[in-house]
């Protein structure tokens, strides 16, 4: 839970840091080695966000995302559950900036999903990510941070859900 | 320090690693309950039960007191640990998609580079 640091070279991942700044609210920072432009880019157009927004150590598969980014636009995420189960993670758009500013609400579980804002801040080449999520109450940030614990190998598809639903898109 | 701290999360985390358990800690945050109201609740046998319950109880994350011929289980002393896994996992996710998205933002540099020198 230390600073980002900056300095890393080129060649080394930068580090991802995780701040649980208040009772609802999780902040994750992530350094990119490329011009804020970039990353939005590869955010924004959705044949290259379904190619990391599903790590591979989930064994879950991207059914089919749709997404119109821009201010009042709506998304919808479907993954395979499982035999004939699927499950869908959905929201709109509060806010699309161009290269600095995505906010989003998390409506799949109701009225008390979260609002998810990603802002971008180039600085010298380097693009500093921010993502703040806000959630409606101490209860339901930790019933995410809860079904984060996941360790990737070995993990029924039950487990996964209570992971992707919680989390949100 | 540290490294007694790691060996402490490993335990916390592998204990956080199954539902039935992250599940039984859900329901301890809300109440007090013996084993056997635990083994019924979750469908289990009481064998079963008592397995993940030392499991917890071994991570710090659950305290039980026999009292008579009933065990009860409690929240444990490290709550202050049981958010640090549940960080840690949370952290994790988003670590490698962000490892991934590294990729893809190579790949979009280099194509701009290219680009850019047909340009000229």
């Amino acid at each position: 839970m230390s600073a980002t640091k900056n300095n890393e070279p080129d060649t080394t991942k930068n580090r991802t840091t995780i701040e649980p700044k208040s009772e609802r609210e999780i902040v994750v920072t992530r350094t990119f080695n490329a011009p804020a432009r970039i990353v939005f880019q590869a955010w924004t157009t959705p044949e290259l966000f379904r190619r990391w927004w599903v790590p591979k150590s989930m064994p879950m598969a991207l059914l089919s995302y749709e997404a119109d980014i821009r201010t009042g636009g709506g998304y919808r995420l479907v993954f395979d559950a499982g035999g004939t189960n699927t499950m869908a993670f959905f929201g709109k758009y509060i806010e699309v900036t161009p290269h600095s500013r995505i906010v989003w609400t998390n409506d799949e579980s109701g009225e008390d999903g979260a609002i998810t804002t990603v802002t971008l801040e180039e600085k010298s080449d380097k693009t500093l990510l921010v993502l703040h999520e806000l959630y409606r109450s101490k209860e339901a940030r930790d019933a995410a941070l809860g079904s984060g614990a996941y360790d990737g190998m070995g993990e029924t598809f039950d487990q996964l859900d209570e992971v992707l639903v919680t989390l949100g898109a | 320090m540290v490294q007694r701290l790691d060996t402490r999360l490993d335990a916390s985390f592998a204990a956080l690693s199954d539902a039935t358990r992250r599940g039984v800690l859900e329901q301890l945050g809300r109440a007090d309950a013996s084993i056997t109201e635990l083994a019924e609740r979750f469908h289990m046998t009481l064998t079963g039960m008592k397995k993940h319950v030392g499991v917890l109880e071994r991570a710090g994350l659950v305290a039980t007191e026999k009292v008579g011929r009933v065990r009860t289980c409690k929240l444990g002393p490290s709550r202050l640990e049981l958010e640090t896994a549940w960080i840690e996992g949370y952290r994790q996710l988003w670590a490698s998609r962000f490892d991934e998205l590294d990729k893809v933002i190579e790949e979009l540099k280099r194509k701009e580079k290219i680009d850019e020198r047909n340009k000229k």
